[in-house]
């Protein structure tokens, strides 16, 4: 009989998928940051994706159809599968005392299973994938789809909301990946499966 | 074992994005395969926003204090080199599928019934501004003019080489004018003299200035940056 595996098949596509649409939102993104900077820095060229603004929008208006719908894939499947149900308890005390554990190295990895930090950061970043997505819309769309653009304070403000946003999940994947780093044995079973204990 | 595995699909993973993002829409003669996937993407995407425009949708109005000042110049060349057109030669040339074909003169144009508006120009690289203009209804001009309104584009070409075109649709929509005037003064050079379009429903881009001639169409006429890789539909 076959073993469980730690992170099923469905979740394995969806993940890298999403890394993929990720990878070349954010890239693409820069690049179209950088045509009209909100803040007093650019991003180098080297680490953007499209060598020019009309390229960049290109990729980030092509690649927004995966990100979109392997989201919409991934909300369904984890109502379906019942995986939803890794992000919970998530209550602020469960979240400290964790923290506390994880600063004084006493937090154990526990496979296949969420610590309360652990869901706090996943849940935060499908939010932040949320409000990027909203806002995204309400910027390539301020006509008509002004309910998007309204939802963020408008045109101007919508293009802060979505680099904030934007901020977060690169904040996010910092973390991730500094974890995968420190603990190695979590990325194999991302790609083949693992098995579970 | 796993490793060389998971090097081997993190090579082929690169290997697959790199040509990819390599240099786009840099010879739109000899497009390359990322730039034939980018092109159906951005036709597809035309498609959507057709679906999604609402002919009955307006852009946001603003109020006159809200009005960016000083405006704010923007075209591919510096703001002295903007095409200066003599008002009294100037003719609007008309081609298509057009029954009368006469060419138009500004002072016709002028008086046309006119409308204005303060609305927001929102460009293409991320800023927008706020102005003021007032002109010719261009559903009320297509229809004088005795325009096919079932032809799918209309183009517009400019006194400095520039060219664009636009769905029917968004050509109908009310807020689209054929302006004459901009902050309650006749147009100036810089900002489209002595006609231009205005189209609040679609990004800057898309609003050509200093005309010269309008089409009307079934043969898609392309654009100076649509045919660079810009999405030809670019609506707001």
């Amino acid at each position: 009989m076959a073993h469980k595996p730690i992170h099923p098949w469905p979740l394995r596509l969806l993940h890298a998928l999403n890394a993929l649409a990720i990878i070349m939102m954010i890239g693409s993104g820069w690049q179209i940051y950088n045509a009209s900077p909100l803040f007093g820095f650019t991003f180098p060229e080297t680490i953007t994706i499209g060598q020019w603004l009309g390229a960049a929008i290109a990729w980030h208006l092509a690649f927004m159809w995966l990100l979109v719908l392997n989201g919409l894939c991934y909300v369904l499947w984890s109502l379906a599968s019942g995986h939803w149900r890794k992000f919970l308890p998530l209550t602020p005390r469960l979240v400290w005392q964790d923290f506390k554990a994880a600063l004084s190295f006493r937090l154990a990895h526990e496979t296949g299973a969420y610590n309360a930090v652990q869901r706090l950061f996943y849940v935060g970043v499908l939010l932040a994938g949320l409000v990027l997505v909203i806002s995204g819309l309400g910027i390539w769309k301020p006509v008509q789809l002004w309910f998007f653009c309204d939802l963020c304070g408008g045109f101007v403000v919508a293009r802060y909301v979505h680099f904030f946003a934007m901020s977060v999940v690169v904040l996010f994947l910092a973390v991730h990946l500094a974890l995968v780093i420190a603990v190695p044995k979590v990325l194999p079973p991302m790609i083949f499966g693992g098995r579970a204990p | 074992m796993i490793r060389r595995r998971a090097l081997l699909q993190r090579a082929i993973a690169l290997g697959l994005i790199s040509p990819l993002t390599a240099c786009d829409f840099d010879d739109p003669a000899h497009p390359d395969l990322a730039d034939k996937f980018l092109s159906a993407m951005s036709r597809w995407n035309d498609m959507v926003q057709a679906a999604l425009f609402n002919p009955h949708t307006l852009a946001p109005s603003f109020r006159p204090d809200q009005i960016t000042r000083p405006p704010r110049f923007n075209a591919f060349y510096d703001i002295s080199q903007a095409p200066v057109v003599s008002p009294a030669s100037w003719r609007l040339a008309l081609s298509g599928q057009i029954a009368d074909q006469r060419p138009w003169r500004l002072d016709e144009l002028q008086a046309l019934p006119q409308q204005s508006q303060i609305t927001q120009l929102t460009c293409v690289e991320g800023w927008r501004t706020i102005g003021q203009w007032a002109g010719v209804r261009l559903s009320e001009f297509l229809r004088r003019v005795g325009a096919d309104l079932t032809c799918r584009y209309v183009g517009f070409h400019c006194a400095d080489g520039y060219y664009t075109s636009i769905d029917m649709a968004s050509a109908l929509h009310p807020q689209t004018i054929l302006a004459l005037s901009f902050l309650g003064a006749p147009l100036t050079p810089p900002f489209g003299a002595p006609l231009r379009l205005r189209i609040p429903t679609k990004l800057g881009f898309k609003n050509p200035k200093s005309l010269v001639a309008l089409s009307v169409t079934n043969i898609y006429p392309g654009g100076y940056w649509e045919d660079q890789g810009y999405n030809w539909f670019s609506g707001s």
